[in-house]
């Protein structure tokens, strides 16, 4: 079963003069795997994960996600289908420094719900529990590490049960052992929560991890291939 | 409820520019409450002593005649117009006394004493000798009684205008307040004011206040009350009418404290959709991610409309309390060594009550200019800018 499909996807930039970031992208992903885009910087594979998250809309084609095409919903329609859909992982982590490492796991949820039965509460608990950062719960973001500041924004990706969860440059931000532990968790994510992952990287280690990479140059896909080299998840 | 909790975070996240904009509000806040009540304070103790121990609405007789027959056929129809507290009736005429070698004008105010004393407090007033127990007695005020060098029981020969004279004991002196009523009037009995200037039963006035608290109604009673009587031969006069420049006086009061209470509520409002404005800039990475995470625009914008709404809720609050306290401190300071106050504190609950809930309801509307700036960020913009 298909999750998410770009058709003839072409985003343009106008300002002073025309930038073309993508040109003709045509891409399906199968639910409940686990694929890298991969490409230099500025090669536009952030552009495309943007409009992957309906956070940008093409400049032409169609995105489908989860049945719904992207085009025909209005503003509201788009934020509910980021709620309940989609999950974000950032290079920047780019949690709420305001709130508790909890609170951020919980804020998918209450974005759509009034408040939290004990359940939700436990179900948060659990996530982080699954991240490895269970005792850090009462903390404040500017409190944790940049690895832990990840695991949360991992958690919380994961808070709503979506079915596909985008995560651009996840390990952008992180060290070498730390991108390991990350990569590593994905794969243990991914095998019990049965996501579709899409992780969009300039890192080819990374994207070792994934069963298939789509790489991106000047706006053009030029590879899509199966990963035979899948690095075993091992502790 | 998200909105609610996230504003209350981004304001507990920058304390000193909440607790800022909060004082500034509060000390807004309490220089309307100040002003307000200050002017309203002034205003009552001016109308008070204007008219306050005094008939508000007047019925007098018309044309020729001077006085009022079937009058009690009167009081019984305006009795029950609303609006009407005390009601009495009065003979009055202009009669003379001799001082030395020359006569005093005067005018003797001949009352039904019971129900005038309730208007005017005359009992309260006399500060030596007693009340009237006769009818062939007076009392005459503090500056009359200076003029003519008078002692409680002497006798006091009245000439009225068609040249008789009446002996009246003085029974006792009073002090209205008003030196042209301590001067000029000498108070006896209604019956008694009838005989000496031969009313037989007519009276010259049916005398009667309002409900305190409708005071400024008073022309409306009056017309209420011509619509009641219903008679050519009298006519009904209110103390609005008899007293313009000092209602305009007010009425200028009243419109120089609403200019200063408007202007200090625009600045309230501009200072505190600028500093939420800049707000949205120093969380924008919030809204960003917020809105990444499917935060409906309603909700992102309610984040500001409740900030403004908590800001104000707490500002307007503190402010009343810092303006009475003001209000207070005003008092004590500017208290003459007996204790007396310059101006007598009224508490206004209704005005402080409309302030509070415009100061909030203004510092909440405040929030929506923000809110419609946090519309326009795109989380893209967040993300790609990192």
């Amino acid at each position: 079963m298909i999750t998410l499909e770009l058709s003839g996807v072409n985003k343009i930039y106008s300002g002073a003069y025309q930038n073309q970031v993508l040109f003709d992208i045509n891409l399906s992903f199968e639910a409940k795997t686990c694929s890298a885009i991969v490409g230099e910087s500025g090669s536009g594979k952030s552009t495309l994960m943007n409009i992957m998250g309906i956070l940008d809309t093409p400049t032409s084609g169609e995105v489908t996600i989860a049945s719904n095409i992207v085009s025909s919903m209005n503003r509201k329609q788009m934020a509910e289908i980021r709620n309940r859909t989609i999950g974000f992982v950032f290079q920047f982590h780019y949690l709420l420094p305001e709130f508790t490492v909890l609170e951020n796991v919980l804020i998918p949820h209450l974005i759509h719900n009034r408040s939290q039965s004990g359940q939700v509460l436990n179900r948060a608990r659990n996530l982080l529990d699954i991240v490895g950062i269970a005792k850090l719960e009462k903390r404040l973001p500017t409190q944790i590490s940049g690895g832990e500041q990840q695991r949360t924004a991992i958690a919380r990706a994961l808070m709503n049960n979506p079915s596909i969860i985008l995560a651009d440059e996840p390990t952008g931000n992180l060290d070498s052992v730390t991108t390991q532990n990350v990569c590593r968790l994905f794969g243990e994510i991914k095998k019990e929560f049965n996501t579709t992952f899409i992780v969009v990287t300039h890192d080819r280690t990374v994207a070792s991890h994934t069963d298939r990479i789509v790489e991106v140059r000047d706006g053009r896909i030029i590879s899509d291939k199966l990963n035979t080299k899948i690095v075993p998840q091992t502790r | 409820m998200l909105p609610l909790k996230i504003a209350t975070r981004f304001l507990k996240s920058g304390k000193g520019q909440t607790a800022l904009i909060v004082f500034g509000i509060a000390i807004a806040v309490s220089v309307q409450i100040f002003v307000g009540l200050l002017i309203i304070g002034l205003q009552i103790s001016l109308v008070n002593s204007t008219i306050g121990n005094q008939p508000q609405i007047t019925i007098r007789p018309t044309g020729d005649t001077n006085t009022i027959k079937n009058w009690e056929i009167i009081v019984n129809q305006v009795r029950n117009v609303d609006g009407l507290d005390k009601i009495s009736v009065v003979a009055a005429g202009n009669a003379s006394v001799p001082n030395d070698n020359s006569i005093l004008p005067i005018l003797v105010q001949g009352f039904d004493f019971q129900s005038a004393d309730r208007i005017y407090g005359i009992s309260d007033s006399i500060y030596q000798g007693e009340q009237l127990k006769s009818l062939k007695q007076v009392l005459i005020g503090r500056s009359l009684e200076e003029e003519l060098g008078v002692e409680i029981g002497d006798k006091l020969p009245i000439l009225t205008p068609d040249g008789g004279v009446n002996l009246f004991e003085i029974a006792g002196f009073y002090d209205l307040g008003i030196e042209s009523i301590n001067k000029s009037w000498v108070i006896t009995n209604l019956v008694a004011a009838q005989r000496l200037f031969g009313y037989r039963d007519r009276i010259t006035g049916i005398i009667m206040t309002v409900d305190q608290d409708r005071l400024f109604d008073a022309d409306k009673i009056a017309a209420r009350i011509e619509e009641a009587v219903n008679n050519k031969d009298v006519e009904v006069t209110n103390w609005k009418d008899q007293n313009k420049d000092l209602l305009s006086g007010l009425e200028g009061q009243t419109i120089s404290s609403s200019v200063i209470q408007g202007v200090v509520l625009a600045s309230v409002v501009v200072a505190i959709s600028s500093v939420l404005s800049i707000t949205v800039l120093q969380k924008s990475r919030q809204l960003g991610i917020l809105k990444a995470m499917g935060i409906t625009d309603r909700d992102a914008s309610l984040i500001f409309v409740f900030q403004g709404l908590l800001i104000g809720l707490i500002g307007a609050t503190v402010g009343i309390a810092l303006g009475l306290g003001l209000l207070y401190a005003f008092n004590t300071f500017t208290s003459s060594a007996e204790g007396t106050a310059l101006i007598e504190i009224y508490i206004d609950y209704n005005f402080i009550i409309r302030s509070w809930v415009i100061a909030i309801s203004s510092s909440t509307l405040a929030g929506l200019i923000p809110a419609r700036r946090s519309l326009k960020l795109n989380p893209v913009d967040v993300i790609r800018e990192g």
